[in-house]
């Protein structure tokens, strides 16, 4: 049998070799709003710069790991700003009354347990995703306001090792990334060569299907939103340690653009499609994004919205290239 | 033409053809129906019925043809149209919307009350209030609904698409009498339907449709039954080609069955199935369309729960709650639609590890190497196409198709549940289907394999059943499995076919 001979342009090869690498073009962006920067401010790129960038983005892409696992079973977890916050006073507050170490822990219990409860709902109730994250979110924060009145006199102390991994330096860059290689490595190999990763893209592809291949979906739901909360603990305690000062809303402004960062990186709302390689450089071109609408010393409104329409429009572009069927 | 067609034809269709893609699904399809006669349009599987009924209907333009109502030139170019013009289709799904009560559903018509609770006395609901919700209320009386309705809008030609299915006798008895009665006033019905009994009662005439072309047109008689079936196959003699048939010898039926189904009834459909399934047997089901089969194949497979009898499984009885207990007694199911079954966006190789990464105990690292030899001796078997193997959706159908049954044969092959998986692939793929189900048969799995094509028994099968009405109404052999006496069984012309036919009828 004949092959038929393809003949391809210069840019259809350009683009199939996007489609098979799809964070390529993203780099690009990244690159391309870099050069920009330092055009409008020349000297701007150096050690320290990038140094800030990395500690900022490294929580953005914490928080955005939860929603890109959670939207390749077509999910989302619109709780996670909420955990990381509740995490976050909670080890701010515990720490002057037990100690560090402690407080790490009892500051987690609180967000596997939201976890938990988001599993239970989506995998064995069937509430739908958005729904159920946004309940218990918002159950969280009235928990978190009746928490506070208990504490109000405690004071509030950062664990110092927490300290260390967000304000410290080594060689010019954050200590943080002690913590993120490691878990940015983990979350990449396990989604790739691990089957519970597998099955994540499986249920965001086809649920029939892995229904009928035997895989009990709520058992998978269950432990990936329980596994989702604790990273958004995690990302609280970091975060605290960069910000330095707990508050009853801290990581809720990271929540929406968590959501971006991993839609910006290529996963699909829809399930079955995305990578977290993706999803971090996402989380560096909102950062980037982010410095370079200050920096043009735009009114807060107008940066919004330019922020809003840049997103819309590196989304809408990039699923073009990647969605060629 | 038949000298039958006594009135001036109401509705004259000819020459129709449609084409979707590479397929014709009608070639040369036409249908006369004079003012006061009942036509049955018949045809097996896929002999493009559904597509001719679409055009009739004026869901579907026809590429060519012309279809005359009252001797004007017709195209509908939407079912809206051709309901204004007089044509009322009343469909196998009830069109009732089910949040709303009966009444809402009229006004949502614009159909009148009287004129409706006139027909739906006259069909046999005696105790309808308007008030009652759709949701509340049982099939039967929705499609008796849907009959009433249309009746109420005083058709033209009335298309009735299998409209005794799902109905106890005594409504059957009325809806006959009723559109006979609508008949002898002068309408014309359209009657589509596999049962030959309702058939030979009521309708004057019968139109057969084979590959998309028009190939007869009957005057209905006694014993006419043998010719339509003979027609519907093509009338080519019988071609039992025994390459398939290797039968197993006594030694293999004293040894506990692989599969003991007995009594097995599932949702409405369903009724009283009982067959063994032998190690090293395939083992094929024949039937029309909705005869229960898709139940007995998801209660097999774990997706829904019997409502009656027994399933034993190497001679221990088996219930299964979710697909994860059939898969543990060794049940995989490739099911019809491969949209189900494949996970289309993600590469051969996921789709064929798919199941052995489905227990918890499983979810940590993958043995790559391992799953990658597992995965390529799949392949090699199946001889899948890996050219465009990242993404499955790329593949052609019939490679889509091997991926799926791959998936279980890299699992290893206990008992394998093949619904109709040579449906609509290339008949390359399907000549290196058959010969590895006897390879695999010949290693000791056993295989149930339902199939709409009746000369894939012959080709694949040791034995078959014939399932009629929710019932097993006859058990062939593969020698024994011409197409005729295949279609004849499926059509329930046997003897225990006509048993099974009055005992459905006969349940409330």
């Amino acid at each position: 049998m004949a092959t038929p001979v393809e003949t391809i342009s210069p840019l259809q090869y350009a683009a199939r070799i996007i489609r098979e690498n799809p964070v390529i073009p993203l780099i690009l962006l990244l690159c391309a709003l870099v050069g920009l920067l330092e055009g409008l401010q020349p000297g701007i790129f150096n050690e320290r710069w990038v140094g800030n960038t990395i500690r900022f983005a490294i929580p953005l892409a914490m928080l955005a790991a939860c929603q890109t696992l959670t939207m390749l079973t077509g999910g989302i977890d619109l709780s996670a700003g909420v955990v990381a916050t509740v995490s976050a006073f909670v080890v701010a507050t515990l720490t002057p009354l037990v100690g560090g170490p402690a407080a790490i822990v009892l500051a987690l219990v609180p967000a596997v347990l939201m976890g938990l409860v988001n599993g239970f709902g989506v995998g064995i109730c069937r509430v739908h995703p958005l729904i159920m994250t946004l309940g218990t979110g918002l159950i969280g924060t009235g928990c978190l306001q009746v928490y506070q009145r208990y504490v109000i006199n405690t004071g509030s102390e950062i664990p110092g090792f927490f300290e260390f991994l967000g304000t410290g330096r080594t060689f010019g860059m954050p200590n943080a990334l002690y913590l993120f290689v490691p878990f940015a490595i983990l979350i990449l190999w396990g989604l790739r060569r691990t089957g519970f990763g597998r099955l994540l893209y499986a249920l965001g592809a086809n649920e029939n299907a892995t229904r009928l291949s035997g895989v009990r979906s709520w058992q998978v739901l269950m432990a990936l939103y329980t596994v989702v909360g604790l990273i958004a603990g995690i990302t609280g305690l970091l975060y605290v340690g960069i910000i330095r000062a707990p508050s009853l809303s801290l990581a809720n402004s990271l929540m929406l653009p968590s959501v971006a960062a991993a839609v910006i990186g290529g996963t699909s709302i829809f399930g079955g499609r995305g990578s977290y390689s993706g999803t971090i450089v996402g989380a560096l071109i909102l950062t980037v994004l982010g410095t370079l609408l200050t920096l043009l010393q735009i009114p807060e409104g107008a940066r919004r919205l330019l922020f809003g329409a840049i997103i819309l429009a590196v989304t809408a572009v990039y699923v073009r290239i990647t969605d060629q069927s | 033409m038949t000298e039958a067609a006594t009135g001036r034809p109401l509705l004259d269709a000819s020459g129709v053809a449609k084409r979707f893609g590479a397929v014709a699904a009608l070639k040369d399809a036409s249908l006369t129906v004079a003012a006061g006669e009942i036509v049955a349009l018949m045809g097996a599987n896929g002999a493009g019925k559904s597509t001719f009924v679409k055009i009739l209907t004026g869901a579907l333009r026809p590429d060519a043809g012309h279809i005359h109502l009252d001797g004007q030139d017709r195209r509908f170019a939407s079912p809206a149209q051709a309901r204004r013009s007089g044509i009322m289709p009343v469909y196998q799904e009830p069109s009732l919307i089910p949040d709303l009560d009966v009444a809402d559903n009229l006004r949502l018509v614009d159909v009148p009350v009287e004129p409706f609770r006139h027909w739906v006395n006259e069909l046999g609901i005696a105790d309808l209030r308007l008030d009652d919700p759709i949701a509340h209320l049982p099939l039967a009386t929705l499609r008796i609904l849907d009959l009433a309705l249309t009746l109420a809008k005083e058709p033209k030609v009335l298309m009735l698409d299998e409209m005794t299915a799902a109905l106890p006798t005594d409504l059957v008895e009325r809806v006959l009498t009723v559109i006979r009665a609508q008949a002898d006033a002068g309408r014309s019905v359209i009657y589509i339907s596999h049962r030959f009994a309702e058939i030979a009662r009521v309708c004057d005439r019968a139109s057969v449709l084979r590959d998309g072309v028009t190939v007869g047109d009957f005057v209905i008689e006694p014993g006419i039954e043998e010719k339509i079936v003979e027609l519907m196959l093509g009338g080519i003699p019988t071609r039992v080609e025994a390459t398939g048939a290797r039968i197993r010898d006594a030694a293999g039926a004293a040894e506990t069955p692989r599969l003991q189904v007995r009594g097995l009834g599932a949702g409405s459909k369903l009724a009283d199935v009982s067959f063994d399934l032998n190690k090293g047997e395939v083992l094929g089901v024949v039937a029309l369309e909705g005869q229960g089969q898709d139940e007995l194949f998801s209660v097999l497979a774990g997706f829904r729960r019997a409502r009656s009898g027994t399933i034993e499984v190497d001679g221990k009885p088996a219930s299964f709650g979710h697909p994860a207990d059939a898969i543990a007694r060794g049940l995989t199911l490739v099911p019809g639609d491969r949209k189900d079954a494949l996970l289309m966006l993600r590469s051969v190789r996921e789709n064929i590890a798919l199941p052995q990464l489905a227990h918890p105990s499983k979810w940590g690292a993958i043995p790559m190497r391992r799953e990658a030899a597992r995965v390529a001796d799949a392949v090699a078997r199946l001889q899948i196409d890996m050219r465009a193997q990242a993404e499955v959706r790329r593949l052609s159908g019939g490679n889509q198709q091997k991926v799926t049954i791959g998936r279980w044969v890299a699992a290893g092959v206990e008992t394998l549940l093949l619904f109709d998986p040579t449906r609509g692939i290339d008949v390359r793929t399907k000549h290196q289907i058959y010969p590895l189900l006897r390879e695999l048969a010949a290693q000791g799995a056993s295989i149930l394999f339902y199939t709409s094509e009746l000369d894939e028994v012959a080709l694949a099968c040791d034995r078959a059943i014939v399932i009629f009405g929710g019932r097993v109404v006859d058990v062939i052999d593969a020698s024994q499995a011409s197409e005729q006496n295949l279609m004849r069984a499926a059509y329930g012309l046997t003897e225990a076919g006509r048993q099974s036919s009055t005992m459905t009828e006969a349940q409330p």
